[in-house]
């Protein structure tokens, strides 16, 4: 049976209609996931991200144990600093991707994927055990004791604002702090998202998430907040070519062939995945994961095969979909690396038929010029 | 949406309306509903023979990609091009106006076994 975050409730009085996604079950839409979309690219949307897996990782040696863990270098980071970054297998496929919080420089706060909680937890249960040095540290999995919610928008900075006794105007993108919502909940503020979109994602203890949610939703309404379901959640990340593991990622293929090279740092001294993943830039990257832009009605889906103009299969779209803020389709594929460059023309095969494409710039959405 | 009583319903969440020899086929509302935000309709050519259960186009939201199954065997006559073209007013109303395709048949009785209204509701609330 699924897992419920503590705001089911939530979502069904609202309307949602709720399906199961990563052995959790979550609200695809509410309203509508064209509007829900809209609400968060101009004013706000709110996000129940509960499913997500947290890590608590604490003592001396934790940096340095998170630092072979992963593939981004974490000594970069200052205290109330956050960093994206993959885990690899030594094979150098991909593990998950997570974001890192630092609170000191011996407490860290691991973010991961729902769907992957229990294999991440165990691979990093795993490393530890196979480095002595590292066995003063504590590592624990804490998801079951947070509800997350992603506050996300061009106003979504002042809705939260108004119930936070932190200056968030201080807290660059990226960063976070630790403070009180409505003065009283103990809350992370963290100004990182999944959206494109400015706006907060807050960590409250599990059973103060309806109040807090409940909150956000009677002071944003008027502001135009809309809540928005894994819907438009994965629009919104898919118009600005953020990875999703199982779509972008996965055990198979290294962070180089997942648009993840800016953060594996092969300059590091060490971390696992470091070898073969070393060899395989060596070796040359075959495949590259790139944006493409549909010039047709027909709309791409994961699976669907990337063609050149001589008909040869040379790729695999990994996400596609309507793009509802750009009026068009779009996808994220994988293809062999010699196509990857803008404007090169392609085409993928929709049942029958094929689809004009040509390779973009990605995000594919931005801010400044829509 | 109180389901119109002169149309007959499909498991598929198909609608037709029936007009001499000529079936008219559309989605319900709880099909409409389920898919969510529609951005493309593909029909067929006209002329196509279709055998009852047989997929005549696609539909797709947002999201969400759906087979369009046809209740009865015929050929097509005619196609909505203009509902392709704004396949979005399917979410508006997904009944008459968002007929699909128009098939010519010769067994009335693939009809007459359809769903009325009053079955067809009954059918959507079963289903979870």
């Amino acid at each position: 049976m699924s897992k419920r975050t503590a705001l089911y409730d939530e979502h069904v009085a609202l309307g949602g209609r709720v399906v199961e996604f990563g052995g959790w079950d979550l609200p695809v839409q509410y309203t509508g996931l064209a509007d829900e979309h809209k609400a968060c690219r101009t004013a706000i949307g709110l996000f129940d991200v509960s499913h997500m897996g947290e890590f608590i990782v604490e003592g001396d040696r934790a940096l340095d144990f998170l630092n072979t863990l992963v593939t981004n270098d974490l000594s970069k980071i200052s205290d109330g600093q956050a960093m994206y970054t993959a885990m690899c297998h030594e094979s150098g496929g991909i593990v998950d991707d997570l974001i890192i919080y630092k609170r000191s420089k011996d407490k860290f706060f691991v973010v991961v994927n729902a769907s992957n909680t229990d294999k991440d937890f165990a691979h990093a249960v795993k490393i530890k055990k196979m480095f002595p040095e590292f066995a003063s540290v504590r590592l624990d999995n804490d998801s079951s004791n947070y509800t997350q919610i992603a506050v996300q928008g061009p106003r979504a900075t002042e809705l939260v604002q108004s119930f936070s006794d932190q200056d968030l105007s201080k807290v660059k993108t990226y960063w976070f702090t630790e403070g009180k919502f409505s003065g009283e909940i103990p809350c992370f503020f963290a100004r990182t998202g999944y959206t494109g979109e400015d706006g907060f994602e807050l960590y409250v203890p599990w059973d103060m998430g309806p109040k807090v949610w409940r909150a956000l939703v009677e002071k944003g309404t008027p502001m135009g907040l809309k809540p928005c379901g894994l819907g438009a959640r994965d629009t919104l990340r898919t118009e600005m070519k953020y990875p999703l593991y199982g779509h972008e990622l996965d055990d198979d293929t290294t962070p180089l062939e997942s648009g993840l090279a800016w953060v594996t740092k092969l300059d590091k001294k060490t971390f696992i995945g470091k070898d073969a993943i070393t060899k395989k830039k060596e070796s040359g990257i075959k495949y590259s994961l790139i944006g493409l832009k549909a010039l047709g009605k027909l709309i791409p889906r994961q699976g669907y095969t990337v063609h050149d103009g001589s008909d040869r299969r040379i790729g695999l779209v990994t996400t596609g979909t309507f793009a509802p803020s750009l009026g068009y389709s779009v996808a994220i594929a994988r293809v062999e690396s010699g196509f990857a460059k803008v404007g090169t023309k392609l085409k993928i095969k929709v049942r029958d038929n094929f689809l004009d494409v040509e390779v973009t710039p990605t995000p594919f959405y931005n801010k400044e010029k829509k | 949406m109180s389901l119109p009583t002169n149309l007959k319903y499909t498991k598929d969440h198909e609608w037709t309306k029936t007009d001499g020899k000529i079936v008219s086929i559309g989605i319900t509302d709880h099909a409409q509903s389920a898919l969510g935000d529609i951005v493309f309709l593909e029909l067929p050519k006209v002329g196509r023979e279709l055998k009852a259960g047989e997929t005549f186009g696609v539909v797709e939201s947002i999201k969400a990609v759906s087979d369009l199954y046809s209740p009865v065997t015929g050929k097509v006559v005619e196609i909505h091009q203009a509902l392709a073209d704004e396949p979005g007013k399917i979410n508006s109303n997904p009944y008459e106006s968002s007929w699909m395709i128009k098939v010519e048949i010769k067994n009335p009785s693939e009809v007459e076994a359809l769903m009325d209204s009053k079955q067809y509701s009954e059918y959507v609330s079963k289903l979870s």
